[in-house]
């Protein structure tokens, strides 16, 4: 006889299929030839192609796509000397401070996060000059702000993990710190900066309060022309891009765990060629 | 000689420590602490029609400093019963998402951390897949869903479960649920991350001693877990209180949430400094979640 499956068990498929089924009715929903989301008219392919001709939405992608990929490398190299401070630097004065700024972006609602770096913005202006328009750069080092505190979280935690006295070798062999960071630490660490890295870049094309506060008349967000055709109702077309959108996630999920497990069948491999 | 850990240690900080250090801290000086402050500025200063929309606090003319605290915004915050509700409606619907999320979230976790070592990844990637794609595009999945003529009252229909459609959309379950379904992978990621720390041996230990299942599960299990179910609370929590996009889609004209009476202030009245009192507000409020979730995280990123 089989066993019985656990109450957890149960709530994990259960739990899976809550996450799951809304999005593949998005995904069902976006083939229906019909403009009625709610109906289904037989099958079409037509809100892909007028996704694929939309300039608005495009453009948009675009302006997304600069922000965050800029947006995701000033976060994993500042993200990376905050958590490389905060993990091998011994008590200085300012250590709770930097600590809690990487912690309290993690959690800080995004309309007090984009309000007060729009008024810092506006009032910088006024005394500096700088920034005349805001638009992708205030954008940029918004989005820069809070990733690198995820940046920080992720590389933190492999920081901890690594073995430190292969550092402290090159150290002792007279390796100057930042060789030693570099050759040493800095390989050991760069899956935590992919990773990093890759959730930063999410997290930028993903934030539409906070790029609302601080975007001008010229940079317009993909999540800002999602949010304001979907204000209006349900649409067939943006069924359509979160196909799209799900699909590449989904794609780039697979890549990442088939590379993690192959890399951990090699080192147990190497483990047991050791032997 | 080989130096000692300590000298070690000084040496490997000394030559450019100090920049190491000074770059992060200063970025999130500038573009994260000091923000709060010109918040709490312009929460002081009154509404103008000039552009920034706000008066001067300090004034110098006629070779006098003048310096003019506005309090009425906040007066105004508490005199005004929409706010205070807006404040109560945002908490209430927060903590009972979060309550939802907790009850969802913990067997999840328990049943990944107890699960197969080869499955633990797979299924850790799959709770976090969704939310790598869109927030945006997940709440909106449930507009469709939850609509008068939407795909679950249909289901219901057609099953003959109800005779005419329930109202779900724009109302506070929506919101609840738009919540709990968005914020479900932050609550899990914690509790799973704690969990399979959690020593085997105690539980083997008990069980030896002849403590049932539950018992065990509530003596041993949940208090080592309090770590993490206070971090993954807090998670929710605290950005559920200011959500914006979730109550504007899918809540109702009776939805009082903060986040979006703060967005209307802002972009629709153009009444930055109360927006601004509004979020310092608010601030006050979350102090001591923030605070709690710092002690659990700084425990995580320094041991």
């Amino acid at each position: 006889m089989r066993q019985r499956p656990s109450f957890t068990t149960v709530m994990l498929i259960a739990g899976l299929l809550f996450l799951y089924l809304p999005m593949l009715v998005l995904v069902i929903y976006s083939f229906n030839s019909s403009r009625l989301v709610t109906v289904w008219a037989g099958f079409s392919g037509r809100w892909y192609l007028e996704l694929l001709q939309d300039r608005q939405i495009l453009s948009a992608v675009w302006t997304s796509l600069r922000i965050a990929f800029f947006a995701a490398c000033m976060a994993v190299c500042l993200g990376t000397l905050a958590a490389f401070v905060m993990t091998r630097f011994a008590r200085f004065r300012g250590k709770t401070a930097l600590s809690s700024m990487v912690t309290a972006p993690l959690v800080m609602p995004e309309v007090i996060t984009g309000l007060s770096l729009l008024l810092l913005f506006v009032q910088l202006a006024q005394i500096t000059g700088w920034p005349g328009d805001r638009g992708m750069m205030t954008i940029w080092i918004a989005h820069t702000t809070f990733c690198s505190a995820y940046v920080a979280v992720v590389v933190s935690s492999r920081l901890r993990e690594v073995d430190r006295s292969i550092e402290e070798a090159a150290l002792d062999l007279g390796a100057p710190p930042v060789k030693t960071f570099f050759l040493i630490t800095l390989p050991v660490i760069s899956p935590a900066l992919a990773a990093g890295w890759l959730l930063a870049f999410t997290l930028s094309l993903d934030d539409l309060v906070i790029a609302s506060f601080v975007s001008g008349p010229g940079a317009t967000t993909l999540p800002m022309v999602v949010f304001s055709s979907v204000r209006m109702g349900v649409s067939p077309m943006i069924n359509a891009l979160a196909t799209l959108i799900i699909l590449a996630v989904s794609l780039a999920t697979f890549l990442a765990w088939y590379f993690m497990r192959r890399g951990e069948a090699r080192r147990l491999e190497a483990a047991a060629a050791e032997q | 000689m080989t130096p000692s850990p300590s000298q070690r240690a000084k040496r490997w900080l000394r030559p450019r420590r100090g920049w190491v250090i000074a770059v992060p801290l200063l970025w999130l000086t500038l573009f994260f602490l000091a923000p709060f402050a010109i918040v709490l500025k312009i929460s002081l200063s009154e509404a103008a029609i000039s552009l920034p929309p706000y008066g001067a606090i300090v004034d110098y003319s006629a070779e006098t400093l003048n310096i003019a605290l506005n309090f009425g915004n906040y007066l105004f915050l508490f005199s005004d019963s929409l706010y205070v509700s807006a404040y109560w409606g945002s908490v209430k619907i927060a903590f009972f998402s979060t309550l939802f999320c907790l009850l969802i979230g913990y067997p999840m976790a328990y049943a990944m951390a107890r699960a197969p070592a080869r499955w633990q990844l797979v299924l850790l990637l799959l709770v976090m897949l969704p939310s790598w794609t869109s927030f945006l595009i997940r709440v909106y999945a449930w507009m469709g869903i939850l609509s008068n003529n939407g795909l679950l009252n249909n289901t219901l229909l057609w099953l003959g479960l109800i005779d005419s459609p329930i109202r779900m959309m724009n109302t506070n379950f929506a919101v609840m649920l738009g919540i709990v379904y968005a914020y479900l992978p932050f609550m899990i990621l914690p509790l799973y991350a704690n969990l399979t720390r959690l020593d085997n041996s105690l539980l083997e230990a008990a069980s030896d001693l002849g403590s049932r299942k539950f018992n065990t599960f509530l003596k041993v299990t949940l208090p080592l877990s309090k770590g993490g179910i206070i971090a993954g609370s807090m998670l929710v929590f605290i950005p559920a209180v200011g959500e914006y996009v979730i109550p504007e889609l899918l809540g109702g004209p009776n939805t009082l949430m903060i986040g979006k009476v703060l967005w209307e202030e802002f972009f629709n009245n153009r009444d930055w400094p109360v927006a601004s009192a509004l979020a310092m507000v608010m601030l006050a409020l979350l102090l001591i979640p923030i605070a709690l979730f710092h002690r659990y995280q700084s425990r995580e990123l320094e041991e």
